[in-house]
Order: structure tokens, then sequence, then C-alpha cells
């Protein structure tokens, strides 16, 4: 049984219908990314799906107790209130010391509880965001944009890491993203959204898409050979040695 | 028994002046308790004119008491929390701009200026509405702000968790179960009960500043926000002490006495803040 799914959803605000008729359903296990370009709808799926906006027609289906590991977009967390990176796992769930220090261990975050949240590098902040995520056992990860504001090398590690907790947890990932090269190679299966579902599928069937082509403006071959380029160089290195990070950055140079 | 007349003898007055300035202490500690931890709230999700514009309209809700015979209590608990209820439902809507929380926070003071001018008798007693008269308060009062304070110091420990995670962010306060609108409710009628509270302690126009100054010093030396809420507490208690002291010391205005002190520790805790590494 599908663990969230989406029949048939439409969601307004106002006069305005952000989503038209989506449906969707996420699978235990795999990584789903939604790709659309700025104003597309992604992230009101993503709230609709986690029941923060209501749908003004259609429905969302979650499993039984489905547990959701949720990294919304763009936290920041104000100067003006004190906030070690220990501190915020515990919200708003306490967790023992223990859970606290294998989970920022686990996003390579060891050591730095004590650090204020103000102090954390880009990279760290959104690693912190998914170690709190983690610490509810989910089923399912849901990260909107988790990489924005990151450069390309902090990007592909983060999507490495959200491979390795799948591989490690078995949890399946939700993700919306606007950039589309790195993580589409982190992906099992894409969705093109802008407003409705323009097409989905493989990373490698949606990016010969001319649906997904138009919607990212990439009417010209060039541009789309070089990222078929990039994209088979990483996903074959990923196939053969999974963690041969230096040729995942090789990889990503081209692009 | 506690009125305080000029024929008693020495020893009684004595006591008596031992008695009201016990008084007072417990007032100020008492503020102090529920304007902790509320005010960081207020600092965190910056809310200071949200505070002014509820702490000024406590002036109307004297003036409206005063003319219909009720209780001071209720009329600026009634104005103050319909006041906050405006805002907060304002602000909900996205209009908690500068100038329309400024415009509300300026004419709920003038409003209610305007108001008790209309009341007969009442205006030489202004000035203790403006800045409060806690060198007057009774044992009545002192079980109204405790009772008071008690009653916002619960609320702010058993909506703790849920306060905190819906200021962090209301997306995840929402996934978590939460709702991030029950929450700023509880923030609202905390609010309406500290500015009922503080009215006689520091009077309408500082009844922020003691929300504020407090928890801005704290901030300068907590870690977690625990730490600044307990900070904050402790600020606001040296405060209203400290304040106390130099009104008798200097028979200056008890109010503005007390944020006078929090100012100085605010300048004090930025400043030990700076030379503190990381």
């Amino acid at each position: 049984m599908s663990l969230i799914a989406a029949q048939s959803l439409c969601v307004r605000f106002g006069a305005t219908e952000v989503l038209h008729d989506v449906s969707l359903a996420i699978e235990p296990g795999e990584i789903v990314t939604i790709l659309g370009p700025n104003g597309s709808g992604k992230s009101t799926l993503l709230r609709a799906l986690l029941g923060i906006v209501p749908a003004s027609h259609g429905r969302v289906v979650r499993a039984d107790g489905l547990r959701i590991g949720y990294v919304p977009q763009k936290l920041a967390v104000d100067r003006a209130m004190p906030m070690t990176a220990r501190r915020f796992l515990s919200l708003p769930r306490r967790v023992e010391d223990a859970a606290a220090e294998a989970a920022l261990a686990r996003v390579g975050l060891d050591g730095l509880g004590g650090r204020q949240m103000a102090a954390l590098s880009g990279g760290q902040f959104q690693r912190l965001l998914l170690a709190r995520a983690l610490l509810t056992d989910p089923q399912i990860l849901v990260l909107d944009e988790p990489t924005q504001g990151l450069d390309q090398p902090g990007e592909a590690a983060f999507y490495r890491l959200i491979e390795e907790v799948r591989r490690d947890t078995g949890a399946a990932v939700l993700m919306v993203s606007h950039d589309l090269h790195v993580v589409m190679a982190a992906s099992d299966r894409v969705i093109c959204l802008n407003h409705h579902i323009c097409c989905e599928g493989t990373p490698r069937v949606v990016s010969n898409a001319p649906e997904y082509r138009a919607l990212f403006g990439l009417g010209t071959q060039g541009a789309l050979a070089l990222y078929q380029h990039a994209h088979d160089h990483t996903h074959d290195h990923d196939h053969d040695h999974a963690h041969d990070h230096s040729h995942d950055h090789h990889g990503h140079d081209h692009v | 028994m506690i009125t305080r007349t000029t024929t008693a003898t020495t020893i009684t007055a004595m006591t008596m002046f031992d008695d009201f300035l016990v008084r007072a202490a417990f007032a100020g500690v008492g503020l102090s308790l529920a304007t902790g931890p509320l005010g960081s709230f207020v600092v965190w999700r910056r809310m200071a004119y949200f505070g002014d514009a509820t702490s000024h309209a406590a002036i109307l809700g004297v003036a409206l008491a005063l003319a219909f015979n009720l209780p001071i209590s209720v009329g600026t608990l009634g104005v103050a929390l319909a006041m906050a209820l405006v805002v907060s439902t304002l602000a909900a809507k996205g209009w908690a701009m500068d100038t329309t929380l400024g415009v509300m926070a300026h004419s709920a003071l003038a409003f209610g200026l305007v108001a008790i001018s209309f009341v007969p008798g009442v205006r030489s007693d202004l000035q203790s509405w403006l800045f409060g008269d806690i060198l007057a308060v009774t044992r009545g009062d002192l079980v109204f702000i405790w009772g008071g304070a008690a009653l916002v110091l619960a609320l702010m420990v058993w909506r703790w968790q849920a306060l905190l995670t819906a200021t962090v962010n209301e997306d995840l306060a929402y996934a978590s179960g939460l709702n991030p609108d029950r929450e700023r409710l509880v923030l609202t009628l905390a609010l309406a009960v500290v500015v009922a509270v503080a009215l006689k302690v520091v009077g309408a126009l500082l009844i922020a500043a003691m929300l504020i100054i407090p928890a801005a010093a704290a901030r300068a030396l907590a870690r977690t926000p625990e730490g600044m809420a307990g900070l904050a507490v402790g600020a606001g208690a040296v405060s209203s002490l400290g304040g106390l002291a130099l009104a008798m010391a200097q028979d200056t205005p008890a109010g503005p006495s007390i944020v006078t002190v929090a100012a100085v520790i605010f300048a004090l805790a930025v400043g030990a803040g700076r030379l503190r590494p990381g």
C-alpha cells in the first residue's frame, strides 16, 4: 500500500487554483522528486500532502499511523531566539541525549550539539533539519527545497546523504526542487509540476519528455546533451561504485 | 488595617511602612514570573507593538470600568483581551505591519485618555494608571497579581514545547500535528492577563517595556530558550526590587524607576554578552 497519495487533488488560494487534478502515490522506500519552476505549486503540493493546506477538491490519503519526517523550506531561526542544535532536536517532542547524538552523527554533525543554530553554516543547518526529521524514525521524509542556498558540492553531498539515509532506514523520500541536474540523479522517479502534473517517470524518461523540456526552456539539443552526459556519468558510477564521491563531483563539474 | 494614615504611632507606622514595601516587592517579583517567559515570546515573535497596543488599551479599560462602575481589573482585562484578539486576527491575516500596529497602539492610548477625561474625579489619578502605583498595592491587588502571574506561567509551561515549535516555524508545527493558530491564541490570552496584572505595577505606558527589556537583556546571555526565559524572570525581578529601592531613596516614580533599572541591566547584559567568546 502507498505511504501517501493524492487523488485528483485541487488546491485553491482565493480565486487562484494552485493545483489542479494532481494524482500521485509514494511507495515505501522510493525517492521521488517534484520538479517545477518557481510558483508552480511544488511547495503547496507538499503542504497539502502534509495536511497544512486543505484540498478544495479531491483528497489526500495517508497510511495509518504514518510517521513523516518534514524539512520545511527556508526555516530561519531568528537571532532573537537562542537555540542550540541539541535543543532544536527536541522540538516539539523531547528526545534522549543518546538519540540526539546518534541523529547528529548520522548527518555528520558529531559534537556540534552545543553550537548555536545561527552559527551553523548553510550545509550544517540543512543537515540539522534532516537530523531532526530522522528522530521520528520516519517512514517517509518530506523535504522542501532542502539544498536552497547551498553551493553545488554542498548540494551533491546533501543528496548523497539522503540516499544513504534511504539505504540505511528504508524511508521513502519525497522532495521538491527547482534545480534539475543533481536532484534528478538522486531520484528514482521525477514528477514535473506546473499546477498540474506535466509528466512523470524515471529521470531519463522525464528528461526526454517534450513537456519537461518546454517547462524548463531546454529547447536546444545542446543543453540537453550536456545534462544527459552529466546525468549518465553519475548514474553509471552510482551503480558501479556507489561511494565514489570524487567521481560524483567530477560528473557535476560538467554541468 | 492596611490603610495608610499619618495618625498612627511611630511603631505601627514602621510596620506599615515595611508592609507596603514588602507588598510592592512581591508585586514586582510576581509580575516578573509572567513577563519573563511571555516577554521572551514577544521578542522572538517581534510582537513589541502588539504589546504596546494591548497595554495602551488598558487605559480605555480603566475609563470604561469607572464609567460603568465595574472593578478596574474586569475593565482592563476585557479591553486588553479585545484589543489583543483584534491585533492577533489582523496579524494572522497578514496585517502585522508596523504602521497598522502603530496606529492601533497610539489610538488605543489616545482614545483611553479622552474617555477617561469624561469620568469625573479621575484626572488626579491618571498618573497612577499611566505609570503604575506599585507602592499602593493592597493585599487584594497582590492576590490578583500573583493569581494572574501564576495563570500565565502555567499556560506558558503547559504549552511551552508547542509554542516554541510554532515560533520557530509554523509549517514544522503543523507537520508535528500542532495548530499554530491555537498557540497564537494562548499568547494573546496571556498578554491580556499580563496587561491587567501589570497595570498597577508599572502603568499602561511601560507594560510593554517590562515585557521586552528583561527578555532582551536575557537574550544577550542565554544559550537556550529556557535559559532566556529564566534569565528574563531574574532580570525582571531584580529590576523591580532595584526600581523600588531607587524610588524609596530618591522619591522617584516607582514604575519608571523599575524600567530605568531594567534598561541599565539590559545595557550591562549586552556588554557582558559581547565580551563572552562565541
